[in-house]
């Protein structure tokens, strides 16, 4: 089994479809939508956990590009800006899912991209501002 | 009062020369740990002759002292802002002090919930120890001998005829660990604590922090000289809301806040590493400054002290959604740092998530920073000209 977060972007045609239905029943694959914005008349924005058989995975995901919509892995958008961050570990308190995380032998504050949600609380929380969350001002806020 | 007699007597003025010759025995504050245990403390005496502590943290009760020099015709300023950040101007003509927790004056603050607060005090001084340009604007009543009533120019640190860090309160001698009880998130100067205690945020740099390595002051007072922001600096007094009447352990280190310093140095020699302006969600502007004092181990006493490890260091659990602001005193529990360093407390018996806001990486940089600068004989110990109150 193989578990990704993947960021989708549909294309605003795309809006009034049951595409994540479609996708479950014909590729028997888990999800978890961890965000979305659709809304009438625009592009779309979801963030999309998938789990399942590589294959189907694989299979499910051009399923996805077939309606022309874009797939971005979620390491792609998130990213810790290094020369910022002063390693106080304010934002391991608040990770959900420990992508930010402290390494216990040193105390030094690690960010594991592959666990990461793009949730977007550690941007807020970051005193130094550190982290850069790009899906699109209408789903990650500051606030 | 008769002086404690030590089997290990050694004085500044030894450890000094020891500094000049390249002689000089000096560990970090965690180095000591080991050799505390290992030897004991009359032996780590005998083999020690500085322990190098260090922090780096948000400290609220930070600010510069400015002089920004006479402009022609001269103005006598009465109200002067640095990127719009507004400085207290009431001192002589073109002196002002200006706190790191002083918001940019058009920041929309709490107005619309929760606040983001990017820009302060703070971060005009990390701006100007960083070598940028900022922009002054100063205006005046007009005088027959200050006549100007307004101006505006680009200003960098190297153009200020004087600036001077003058921190009323650092180095915080142990802090509370914060936790919310009440059932919706809170944004505090402790960070955001979600409901229902889900996590707990803590502020101490442990054993590698100044005070917690000498918890009665007996070599860091007035004059102490220390490493302030990557640059020299010197303790000036003890800190605003210094209070070492507190309940302490064995080992005489307190259990909940306590002690606290205040800190001045001259801005040209830091540098924005180690002074970075903090943008606390929902609450405000702060400075993170990073300190590392020197401790002189006169006798087994200080050796002892400068051995504390992380285990022999305790703080409180304190609720901020209700207590801290209403002055109850109450706690949830008493946890040490070690226990706080792995991630997890018990409070009420339910397993919380930790997180410090105190940096372990840079605190530890700081103390290996000065402890290279006294190896290479650059950094004399001062003894201090007067104590800090230790009751």
């Amino acid at each position: 089994m193989n578990t990704k977060i993947y960021v989708l972007h549909f294309p605003k045609e795309t809006g009034d479809k049951p595409i994540i239905c479609e996708l479950v029943k014909k590729y028997d694959v888990d999800f978890n939508i961890l965000k979305a914005t659709i809304l009438p008349g625009n592009d779309g924005l979801m963030v999309l956990e998938l789990t399942g058989h590589r294959s189907n995975v694989k299979k499910a995901l051009e399923f996805l590009q077939n309606y022309g919509v874009k797939i971005e892995p979620i390491s792609t958008i998130i990213r810790r800006d290094d020369s910022h961050c002063i390693q106080c570990g304010a934002c391991t308190g608040i990770c959900p899912t420990h992508a930010l995380y402290l390494d216990r032998t040193d105390m030094s504050v690690l960010f594991d991209p592959d666990k990461c949600t793009g949730c977007g609380l550690c941007v807020a929380v970051c005193p130094v501002r550190a982290m850069e969350v790009a899906l699109g001002q209408d789903i990650v806020s500051e606030a | 009062m008769t002086e404690k007699k030590f089997k290990v007597e050694k004085t500044y003025e030894e450890i000094n020369a020891r500094i000049k010759a390249g002689e000089a025995v000096v560990v970090t504050a965690e180095e000591m740990v080991g050799i505390v245990k290992e030897h004991g403390a009359e032996e780590a005496a005998r083999k020690v002759d500085v322990v190098t502590t260090g922090t780096f943290s948000p400290m609220c009760s930070s600010g510069a002292i400015i002089n920004f020099g006479h402009s022609n015709p001269t103005i006598k300023a009465s109200r002067v802002w640095f990127n719009n950040v507004m400085a207290y101007a009431g001192l002589a003509a073109v002196d002002v002090y200006f706190g790191a927790a002083e918001v940019a004056e058009d920041d929309p603050l709490n107005k619309v919930f929760t606040g983001s607060f990017r820009y302060g005090g703070g971060h005009v001084i990390e701006d100007l120890v960083a070598g940028k340009k900022v922009k002054m604007r100063a205006i005046g009543y007009g005088t027959d001998c200050y006549p100007a009533t307004e101006f505006e120019k680009e200003v960098t640190l190297a153009d200020l005829p004087y600036a001077m860090l003058l921190n009323p309160r650092n180095c915080y001698q142990n802090y509370n660990c914060a936790i919310n009880l009440s059932d919706k998130t809170i944004y505090t100067y402790m960070g955001t604590l979600l409901p229902k205690g889900k996590n707990a945020n803590y502020c101490s740099a442990g054993e590698l922090s100044p005070l917690f390595n000498d918890p009665l002051y007996k070599t860091i007072g007035m004059g102490t000289r220390i490493f302030l922001g990557g640059g020299i600096g010197y303790v000036s007094w003890q800190g605003t809301q210094h209070n070492p009447a507190v309940p302490r352990l064995d080992n005489d280190t307190p259990k909940k806040p306590a002690g606290t310093l205040m800190l001045q140095g001259d801005m040209k020699q830091m540098s924005d590493k180690w002074l970075k302006g903090i943008s606390m969600q929902g609450y405000g502007t702060t400075l993170a400054v990073g300190v590392g004092i020197p401790i002189p181990i006169l006798n087994e006493e200080m050796a002892a002290y400068t051995g504390v490890s992380n285990d022999d260091l305790v703080t409180q659990v304190v609720d901020y959604s209700y207590d801290y602001s209403h002055q109850v005193a109450r706690n949830y529990g008493e946890v040490s740092y070690a226990q706080l360093n792995t991630g997890e407390i018990e409070v009420n018996g339910q397993k919380v998530r930790t997180a410090p806001l105190s940096s372990i990486v840079k605190a530890r940089e700081i103390a290996r920073i000065l402890k290279e600068w006294i190896e290479k004989g650059d950094f004399l110990l001062a003894k201090p000209v007067h104590q800090i109150p230790d009751k």
